[in-house]
């Protein structure tokens, strides 16, 4: 990929990252964070990471966050009017992560940083080579995953439904007869 | 490199330009069929200059639908409702355009064709994962439904927007089941690939199309990619006598046409891509890259050029039988309801699809196909 | 290709906005929202060293936390909505039932 593009597709990942934390309508955070995970996929797909590249934009942006806009409706969230939190707060948040990317951009991503680079063999990030480690190397981890997925199946299932309202049986009135 | 780029982007606007097309065609084979089915005559009052009524010849409606419907269309005053999100609203048509507009990129429509010593392949784009790229833009295509109804300030807008979204998510996952079956069945995610694993015959005269090697997941095939594209039977996000118009109740002039448009290049994508995987592609029954080996042993050689320019027309011609088939249905079903749709989707295709999937499992591994 | 370094600071800012909208917005889903933003900033940060390094194994271990982030926002949605079923608020300020 040609850097112009990496540095155009960097830009745009802040840019939707700043949307998502910035904006007042729920849906519109929604569609940053859509914007977000679309470029973070086409990044991955860059570094030649091509099936996690689309599986992100299958799973993350086709089905989470799909989710998300069912929650966001069932719970008929509008506008954010008026000032959100306290000012101490949001200079102490915006401080203390101004703080902890200069951290780790020291320990993480200093300028001389050198990763021994090497030659990526054939066929890498392809779905047969994916798949190979996934069914070998990692074979425990891919059940445990799976009944995971059960659990939170079961588990989203049971906290996110209506209890059956107990409707109570009306006495039968007993009519007396008035003796005529 | 340049003369790739360059051929590359002249198939990506051929693609996109075809599928624009089709769906034109589409619009008056709907006024015109349906009229032809329900027994009555369709659009056929705008002439030029009646030229046609006074030579005599009956007008085909062609102009009522090609020219002046689109006029009709982009000329409507553009409003937005009040009380709705502005920005959603005007995004919402082309979020729902986007994705169908950029599968038509990865559909092979021929095999590789030599232009002065260059051999280009007929898609405009070889993707080696195809097949998961269409699974990525099929799911994007709800965003754009989903904010139609929400942001119309509409109850019935929402209401089909709703239903929209939950009919559209739930047969996304039958459709990829019986996306992966193909894939199992030819072991590429390569389009190019899989159409040209279709190439051969079988016993001497059966074409090894993917219908009949997996005939279980064309019929899912089908009946998802309707509920997806939600075409009839499965029009309830629409339905026109009960949400006045479902989701895109509040759009009129260009963004309603976009809408139009959306429904019926998916359409278009839902006809190609059943014959991308099940009929063929572009191949023509009998032809191999030298001419006809026709069953009974008879040869007819044929010039290259001739063979890729008749697989480009096979492949127009099995996708105008689809979409025909598909409008067909369209005009002879009834509805259904709510519930049933929902049904027929998780309990019906799905296990159906799942099923599938082990079968093919199954013979691959039996028939020695996976190293 | 393009220097590590790069991603990775692309990693730490996108990591860092998240943390930020936690401690920020008071709204629950735009906190649940942020936390989906640091997964995916872990997430390329992964991605980046394991292409580098020539391995699978990054990629394999971006599919699951793609896997487990699905798993995790369906109950956490879930749990959402009860709360707003009893609580009738998403603020999360307004949410102070186990305070002392």
């Amino acid at each position: 990929m040609p850097p112009f593009l990496y540095i155009f597709l960097g830009a745009l990942a802040i840019v939707s990252a700043l949307g998502v934390i910035v904006q007042r309508n729920p849906i519109h955070s929604l569609l940053s964070l859509i914007s977000t995970l679309l470029t973070i996929a086409i990044l991955f797909i860059g570094e030649n990471a091509v099936v996690v590249g689309f599986l992100q934009i299958i799973v993350y942006a086709g089905a989470i966050m799909i989710l998300f806009l069912f929650v966001i409706w069932l719970l008929n969230l509008q506008v954010e009017s008026g000032p959100t939190g306290h000012l101490a707060l949001k200079a102490f948040g915006s401080l203390g992560a101004a703080l902890l990317v200069t951290e780790l951009f020291f320990l993480l991503a200093p300028p001389h940083l050198q990763v021994k680079f090497t030659q990526e063999p054939a066929g890498y990030g392809s779905l047969a080579s994916l798949a190979g480690k996934l069914f070998t190397d990692y074979l425990v981890a891919f059940e445990v995953t799976s009944l995971l997925l059960l659990a939170a199946v079961v588990g989203s299932i049971a906290l996110a439904r209506r209890l059956p309202v107990v409707v109570e049986e009306p006495q039968p009135r007993v009519v007396e007869k008035i003796a005529s | 490199m340049t003369i790739e780029l360059i051929a590359g982007a002249i198939k990506a606007i051929l693609m996109i330009v075809l599928g624009l097309n089709l769906a034109l065609f589409l619009l008056y084979f709907e006024r015109k069929g349906s009229a032809l089915i329900q027994d009555r005559i369709g659009s056929n009052r705008v002439t030029i200059t009646g030229l046609g009524q006074r030579m005599g010849m009956p007008n085909l409606g062609i102009i009522n639908t090609t020219i002046a419907d689109p006029v009709k269309m982009f000329t409507k005053e553009d409003f937005v409702p009040e009380g709705a999100d502005k920005f959603l609203h005007t995004l919402a048509p082309f979020l729902a355009l986007f994705p169908v507009m950029i599968t038509f990129v990865v559909i092979p429509f021929g095999d590789t064709i030599s232009i002065s010593g260059h051999r280009i392949g007929l898609e405009a784009a070889n993707l080696n994962a195809g097949a998961l790229y269409l699974l990525a833009t099929i799911g994007l295509g709800v965003y754009g439904v989903a904010l139609a109804g929400w942001s119309s300030n509409n109850r019935w807008a929402l209401l089909g927007g709703i239903r929209a979204t939950a009919q559209m998510i739930s047969y996304e996952l039958a459709m990829g089941l019986a996306i992966v079956s193909v894939i199992m069945t030819f072991g590429t995610l390569n389009l190019q690939e899989i159409v040209r694993g279709q190439g051969g015959v079988w016993f001497g005269f059966l074409p090894r199309w993917g219908i009949f090697v997996q005939p279980l997941a064309f019929i899912l095939l089908l009946v998802a990619g309707a509920a997806e594209s939600k075409r009839i039977p499965f029009d309830l996000p629409e339905s026109d006598s009960e949400l006045i118009q479902g989701y895109f109740t509040e759009y009129s002039g260009g963004k309603q046409a976009v809408f139009m448009l959306t429904d019926f290049a998916e359409q278009a994508l839902l006809a190609m891509l059943l014959t991308t995987f099940f009929l063929g592609g572009w191949q023509v029954p009998w032809l191999m890259r030298d001419g006809f080996h026709l069953p009974g042993g008879a040869f007819l050689a044929v010039p290259a050029l001739a063979v890729s320019i008749l697989g480009i027309i096979a492949f127009l011609a099995k996708v105008v039988a689809l979409c025909t088939f598909l409008g067909l249905v369209r005009w002879t079903l009834p509805r259904f309801r709510y519930d049933q749709l929902m049904r027929l989707g998780w309990k019906g295709l799905v296990p159906l699809g799942l099923l599938n999937v082990l079968l093919t499992a199954f013979v691959v591994v039996a028939t020695g196909r996976v190293q | 290709m393009i220097p590590l370094t790069y991603m990775m600071s692309l990693s730490a800012i996108i990591f860092a906005i998240g943390v930020a909208g936690v401690i920020i917005r008071r709204n629950i889903l735009v906190m649940f929202m942020s936390i989906e933003l640091m997964l995916n900033a872990v997430n390329l940060a992964f991605i980046a060293i394991g292409s580098r390094l020539g391995s699978m194994d990054g990629q394999v271990i971006v599919f699951f936390v793609m896997t487990v982030a699905a798993a995790e926002s369906a109950v956490g949605l879930g749990i959402i909505i009860s709360t707003f079923r009893n609580r009738e608020t998403v603020h999360a300020d307004e949410l102070t039932l186990m305070r002392w």
